[in-house]
């Protein structure tokens, strides 16, 4: 180790700044590995009082839509329908929502009167009722980037019973 | 800015406030970035996409957040529990600090953050739990589609 003189205590004092910025370095190392972009999360809202099945969660819904979903043994989505009616897939159940909500008045006033009834087997992956919601709630516009909404009300049918083991 | 003389024999020191500056910038801005919110969060449940997710535009005032895996059991505040009837109790206390504070039940949301392959005859039961002690307002969190 050095020893300095004591003429020389006279000169500035020198900070040592090679601990600092050693640390410094590992800090920023430990954030930047750590780093991680994380996709933000969403909900979607759903009120369901307990009542009877048959009974609507909104009396001023007048225009009940109901959306089956049916599953392979595997758990992957075998078929839509609304109201009985087959559709191909999740694009054409949009259209079909969009369609039902003009028919009644527009986007507005659909808004209010329109409740979607969700009825899936009980083995049907989760992800396509999440997708069946994203369907039924809006879409975001290709051109503005703005999510157009469309039915809020919605809610789930009584569970199936599981299949026996 | 001082200048040296030109006789001055001292080692030539290079000026290393501006990369200090930089590196705590950098520093300050991964601290930021990093979500602690992920810390409550079940790594192991992987959400469904949708496009619509976003988060909500102010926190919820009294969320629950029940995780549901891929095997079919809810973890609630970090227990994994493999039956409803396990579940109930933790719903009973968190309907009672609900009470206590003269609060309604509606005012607390369930949030389901549901694996993408669970069954979705598990989650509606579930709910059906959930409605059994009172609980009405539920929120199903799906993951935002990244472009």
């Amino acid at each position: 180790m050095k020893i300095r003189k004591l003429s020389e205590s006279e000169s500035k004092i020198e900070l040592q700044m090679t601990p600092m910025i050693d640390i410094v370095f590992q800090l920023l190392v430990f954030f930047i590995m750590t780093f991680k972009i994380v996709p933000q999360e969403g909900d979607f809202e759903i009120r369901m009082p307990l009542m009877a099945p048959s009974q609507s969660s909104n009396p001023e819904s007048v225009l009940p839509l109901r959306i089956r979903l049916t599953q392979n043994p595997d758990g992957s989505l075998a078929g839509i329908a609304v109201n009985d009616q087959a559709l191909r897939d999740f694009t054409e159940l949009r259209e079909f929502v969009i369609s039902y909500m003009g028919d009644v008045g527009g986007p507005e006033a659909g808004r209010e009167q329109v409740e979607v009834e969700i009825d899936a087997d009980y083995g049907l992956h989760y992800e396509y009722v999440v997708r069946a919601i994203t369907a039924v709630s809006g879409y975001r516009d290709k051109a503005t980037g703005q999510i157009v909404k469309l039915v809020e009300k919605l809610k789930f049918a009584p569970p199936d019973q599981p299949p026996a083991q | 800015m001082r200048i040296r003389k030109a006789g001055d024999s001292s080692v030539y020191e290079g000026d290393l406030t501006p990369m200090i500056d930089m590196t705590f910038q950098l520093i300050a801005f991964f601290m930021v970035l990093i979500n602690f919110q992920q810390t409550e969060q079940y790594a192991d449940v992987e959400l469904p996409i949708s496009e619509l997710a976003q988060p909500p535009e102010e926190p919820l005032e009294y969320p629950i957040t029940l995780n549901v895996t891929r095997r079919g059991t809810v973890v609630f505040g970090g227990r994994e529990l493999s039956t409803f009837d396990q579940l109930r109790p933790y719903l009973v206390r968190e309907a009672q600090v609900l009470r206590a504070r003269k609060k309604p039940l509606s005012d607390a949301t369930i949030v389901i953050r549901a694996h993408k392959t669970a069954k979705t005859g598990y989650i509606q039961e579930l709910i059906q739990v959930c409605q059994d002690e009172g609980f009405d307002t539920f929120a199903l969190r799906a993951k935002e589609q990244l472009e």
